[in-house]
């Protein structure tokens, strides 16, 4: 009997420390995340500018937001953006990864050298790009006049200026390329040399064997890389500022120009609430559309 | 017969070898022409920068790019700055999220699952969308102009760097706590004198992470620093840009002296760091 006590006793003062432990975390999303989730929501509901005091105007800011088409434009250039970035970056990490895959000599060079331009993204990079952008001058629209195709404007024409900034992307897939790879080295090599003895190619093997038990590698890069896009802010901010016409407008840089360009606090924490419900939804949604493509090892057993 | 053939196959595994390297070589240029880009502008004269058709080595070569350009500003200044956020970033990130970890891999108690997994959810939160009010709390106690809004939040824990960090914890040998809680250790020494030696390739890894978006990190600066001789390199590289007269050699050769700290970081930790984020992911 005492020794059981004792040992909740024990247990009590082991439960104590841990909370001690991950104190930094709770002060951290009590005042830094999910403190600030809330006062998103809060601050979305008055017509706080930074200087004057806020008032309360109900639900006014959702309801200018829905009658701007900047809003709209907003949406689908970020939508647009995460949509391409995603696309981008699961093909050709995947496609890459199996290329680092093959088992060579000095293999470890070419994944540093691959790796490397991830290392500098942001706004050194973007500043480059914004030199290989060049029209005619830059290297891009050289090489496509050497073979002669007439490069648009990129950064400055409506239709290429977001395919330009999803491009940039292809530099910055060493951390996806690494998951993948690793991924690709947790395959059982008896599914590939069975197969090849069934006679599969390279192509059958890569569709029924690779893709199926990466599935569940894949969902968890869609996911990790849809947050991430919605986060992009450097790369427009140097290359666009939002522009032409408003087609790069994504949406943290959306939010940069009404809070902290014109200081209408609330009605860019108006679009910080329905940008969050998005991403919620958009990551829920994935999910549940994993259901029926990815596919789980570990339960058939 | 059969010795042609097994010839035509050794051939064929050359040929194979061959293409790969290939490949893999054309990739390399790819990847690695934006810097070399960069580096062919920051050392050519500006009257070059636009010539058809292009020349990847300059005629001349100007080196006296590089001193101009960073007495644009004072770049020394920005340099120093950088340096000093992201030592703190550093410093705080791999402290608060190991110890945060260190609780979550290695203590029980009630609740912990649910707490994990809220960990695990305010990773799916981008920063940017709650700016806002951070940028208020800071205003409130002062902070809007100094560097403490840039490092200070690192010393409550980073999810994604807790998650690496416990994934790690959790491969150490449970063995090893028993022990020292029998000889009458305290958690705090378990953590400080047990896991975290044996940790070192989880340290270098948030280390390098840390210090790589912290060196780039530029929306945060952007919203909290004003005066100038506060400015971050990021920043600092930033002015050249809204410069619109201002030479392109001139921009790239600083953005060239940026990129530096960050590649030479990577460049001596690749092999722990490229092995550690897989770890990590895929257990």
């Amino acid at each position: 009997m005492s020794k059981r006590k004792k040992l909740t006793k024990l247990r009590k003062r082991e439960e104590i420390s841990f909370y001690l432990f991950i104190l930094p975390w709770i002060i951290g999303f009590v005042s830094f995340t999910g403190g600030p989730i809330f006062a998103t929501l809060g601050i979305s509901l008055t017509d706080w500018s930074l200087f004057g005091s806020p008032h309360w105007i109900g639900l006014s800011n959702y309801v200018k937001l829905f009658s701007d088409p900047l809003f709209y434009k907003a949406l689908v250039a970020t939508f647009y953006y995460v949509g391409g970035r995603i696309a981008l970056l699961v093909i050709a990490s995947l496609l890459i990864a199996i290329l680092l895959n093959q088992k060579l000599w000095g293999m470890t060079v070419f994944r540093t050298i691959y790796y490397l331009p991830a290392v500098i993204t942001g706004i050194v990079l973007a500043m480059i790009f914004q030199q290989l952008y060049k029209p005619i001058y830059g290297p891009f629209a050289y090489f496509l006049s050497l073979v002669g195709i007439s490069a648009p404007t990129w950064l400055v024409n409506e239709k290429w200026a977001m395919p330009a900034l999803i491009l940039m992307n292809f530099w910055m897939i060493g951390p996806t390329t690494v998951i993948f790879l690793a991924a690709l080295q947790g395959i059982p090599k008896a599914l590939f040399e069975s197969s090849k003895i069934d006679g599969a190619n390279f192509l059958q093997q890569f569709f029924y064997i690779t893709i199926p038990t990466l599935s569940p590698v894949i969902l968890l890069i869609i996911v990790i890389t849809t947050v991430q896009s919605f986060m992009v802010f450097a790369e427009p901010y140097v290359l666009t500022r939002g522009g032409p016409n408003y087609t790069t407008l994504v949406g943290a840089l959306y939010i940069y120009r009404e809070a902290f360009k014109y200081y209408k606090l609330g009605y860019a924490c108006s679009f910080s609430w329905i940008l969050l419900l998005v991403i919620m939804g958009f990551v829920g949604l994935q999910f549940l559309l994993s259901k029926h493509w990815v596919h789980y090892e570990a339960k058939k057993q | 017969m059969n010795n042609s053939l097994r010839k035509l196959n050794i051939n064929r595994k050359i040929i194979y070898k061959i293409l790969l390297y290939g490949i893999l070589v054309i990739g390399s240029i790819v990847f690695l022409f934006p810097i070399i880009w960069a580096a062919s502008l920051s050392l050519k004269d500006y009257a070059h920068v636009f010539e058809i058709p292009l020349k990847l080595i300059p005629d001349s070569i100007v080196w006296r790019n590089y001193p101009e350009a960073w007495s644009y500003y004072p770049y020394t200044r920005f340099l120093l700055n950088s340096f000093f956020v992201c030592f703190m970033c550093v410093l705080g990130d791999v402290f608060s999220s190991s110890l945060v970890a260190f609780g979550f891999a290695r203590l029980r108690s009630r609740g912990k699952n649910i707490l994990f997994i809220m960990v695990l959810l305010t990773m799916m939160i981008p920063y940017q969308l709650i700016i806002v009010p951070r940028f208020l709390i800071f205003q409130k106690i002062g902070w809007v102009d100094t560097f403490k809004p840039l490092w200070v939040t690192t010393f409550l824990s980073w999810p994604y760097f807790v998650f690496l960090f416990r994934q790690f914890f959790m491969s150490i040998p449970f063995e090893f706590d028993d022990a020292a809680r029998i000889d009458g250790c305290s958690l705090w020494r378990i953590y400080w004198n047990i896991v975290l030696p044996l940790s070192r390739p989880a340290l270098a890894t948030v280390a390098v992470f840390s210090f790589v978006a912290n060196w780039r990190s530029f929306l945060a600066p952007l919203i909290y620093l004003s005066s100038q001789e506060k400015y971050t390199l990021a920043l600092g590289l930033g002015l050249l840009q809204t410069r619109q007269y201002v030479e392109v050699p001139y921009v790239m050769a600083v953005a060239m002296i940026m990129i530096i700290p960050p590649i030479i970081i990577f460049i001596f930790t690749a092999k722990y760091f490229l092995r550690e984020i897989s770890l990590s992911v895929y257990k």
